[in-house]
């Protein structure tokens, strides 16, 4: 589904990824830990060229993203993102931050796309709240509408920037719920995260970053029980 | 000091044409300069240096000289090549237009930038172009904080009109200056057209207070 090679990005002087080369499969779920400043935002954001990078390939879905004949539009109507500070569209309600992609870009008849939004309010929760702004949710509320806004394009793959870190501790969990249920749906995602219960639950394989490379990559268990690198060990170290 | 309404009254009808002239050539201004500005400001922004150089200089040029200058220049300078007759209304139309076009596009670029980045870039990550997400979602933001900066202008350019009274275009200071001229008063006609100003500048402030007032409770 995914498949990057030796993917290199500097900002200025500063090479924030040196090389990273990663294959997610379709239905798969990888999260990527790491400790702040290591490149997980930046890998991520490379992979549906909100950040353009130097070197190297990316190819989602048959679609070379440095190819000049790709449309990045198109990849990007197969690619949802979520981020850690939602991006609601604030002058909207929640029903018309989820229609109106679908609307603009797939085109659809209104009717359809209300349909597909209050399907989507329904899975996530949140149905009674289609026709409020969002500057009245709870931040866990407005997560789950991000999520249901992404999945609305119907994305084939769904990344997910530590999506619960600007989240009040007690609206983690209704977060991680709606995203275990899209993983358990066979959705195929890419999670950086410092939830590492989640992680270690509901990942795949888990992947560690620290200094712009992929140091180790395995299974939750490979990880975090038995790490292999010194790195990883320390950074789980601190964290778990 | 007698102050002698008389000539007040003469030029009451006169005063009252010149102040729609005012009032329609800062109207003009407003939307020929809004139009523009957009144009201008989005073209400031772009990140090819050539496409935007032109974009400066231009805001560079009508906000770094004094709009008096600008007068002349199109007045006795740009229109003659056009037309054999320059009318001093449409020089005066075009100057302020031209002007407010550049601080407008200041106003819409300053807009614009003032809403987070994530907006664009959550418009961007669900397939949007650069122009769908301007327009349903960055523009719609950026405008309602525009309000204020743009009323702001047009006080401006009601008051700054008054500078096309220098190439004879009859708004209101000119028909001040007019009976200045006749009766060799100073106090009468000067003052009255000052009020007569005041009143619209404090009347568009109020009104942009209450505009203000009820957007910011939405
Ligand atoms: N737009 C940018 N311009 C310049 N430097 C940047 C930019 N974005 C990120 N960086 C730098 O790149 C490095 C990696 O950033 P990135 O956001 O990818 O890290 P991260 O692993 O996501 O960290 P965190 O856990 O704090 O989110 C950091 O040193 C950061 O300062
Ligand atoms: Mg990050």
């Amino acid at each position: 589904m995914i498949k990057v090679t030796n993917l290199k990005k500097s900002f200025g002087h500063l090479q924030v990824l040196k090389g990273i080369d990663a294959h997610i499969k379709e239905r798969e779920v990888v999260v990527v830990i790491g400790p702040s400043g290591s490149g997980k935002s930046t890998f991520l954001r490379c992979l549906n060229l909100l950040e353009d990078f130097d070197e190297g390939d990316i190819v989602i879905d048959g679609y070379h993203l440095k190819d000049k004949n790709t449309d990045i539009n198109k990849v990007r109507e197969e690619v949802g993102m979520v981020f850690q500070r939602f991006n609601l569209f604030p002058h909207m309600t929640v029903l018309d931050n989820i229609t109106l992609a679908p609307l603009k870009v797939r085109k659809w008849p209104l009717e359809k796309a209300k349909a597909t939004a209050m399907e989507l309010l329904k899975k996530v929760g949140l149905q009674d709240k289609a026709n409020v702004y969002p500057d009245s949710l709870s931040g866990g509320q407005a997560q789950r509408v991000a999520i249901a806004r992404a999945l609305a394009m119907g994305p084939k793959v769904m990344l997910f920037d530590e999506p619960t870190s600007a989240l009040d501790p007690e609206m983690v969990g209704e977060v991680l719920s709606v995203m275990k249920q899209l993983a358990n749906e066979g959705m195929t995602m890419v999670v950086v995260t410092h939830e590492m219960g989640f992680a270690r639950e509901v990942g795949d394989r888990v992947l560690f970053m620290d200094g712009g490379y992929i140091v180790e990559e395995g299974t939750p268990s490979d990880i975090f029980d038995n790490p292999q690198h010194e790195r990883t060990k320390a950074f789980l170290s601190k964290v778990l | 000091m007698d102050f002698r309404f008389d000539i007040i009254q003469e030029y009451a009808p006169f005063f009252l044409q010149g102040v729609l002239l005012t009032i329609g050539l800062s109207l003009i201004a407003i939307i020929v300069g809004s139009i523009l500005g957009l144009a201008i400001g989005l073209g400031k922004m772009s990140k090819k240096v050539l496409v935007r150089l032109p974009f400066e200089w231009y805001i560079n040029f009508f906000r770094g000289t004094p709009l008096f200058v600008q007068i002349l220049l199109v007045h006795f300078g740009l229109m003659p090549l056009l037309f054999a007759q320059p009318s001093p209304t449409v020089s005066a139309a075009v100057s302020l237009s031209l002007n407010s076009a550049a601080y407008i596009a200041e106003i819409f670029r300053a807009g614009i930038q003032s809403i987070d980045k994530g907006q664009m870039e959550a418009a961007r990550s669900l397939g949007m172009t650069h122009a769908q997400a301007m327009r349903y979602v960055i523009l719609p933001q950026a405008l309602k904080r525009m309000i204020p900066p743009f009323a702001n202008e047009f006080i401006v350019l009601i008051k700054d009109s008054s500078l096309a009274a220098i190439i004879a275009a009859p708004e209101l200071m000119y028909w001040g200056r007019a009976a200045q001229g006749q009766y060799y008063r100073v106090w009468e006609p000067y003052l009255t057209v000052a009020l007569i100003y005041l009143i619209l500048t404090l009347s568009l402030s109020k009104l942009l207070h209450y505009l203000e007032r009820k957007y910011s409770t939405q």
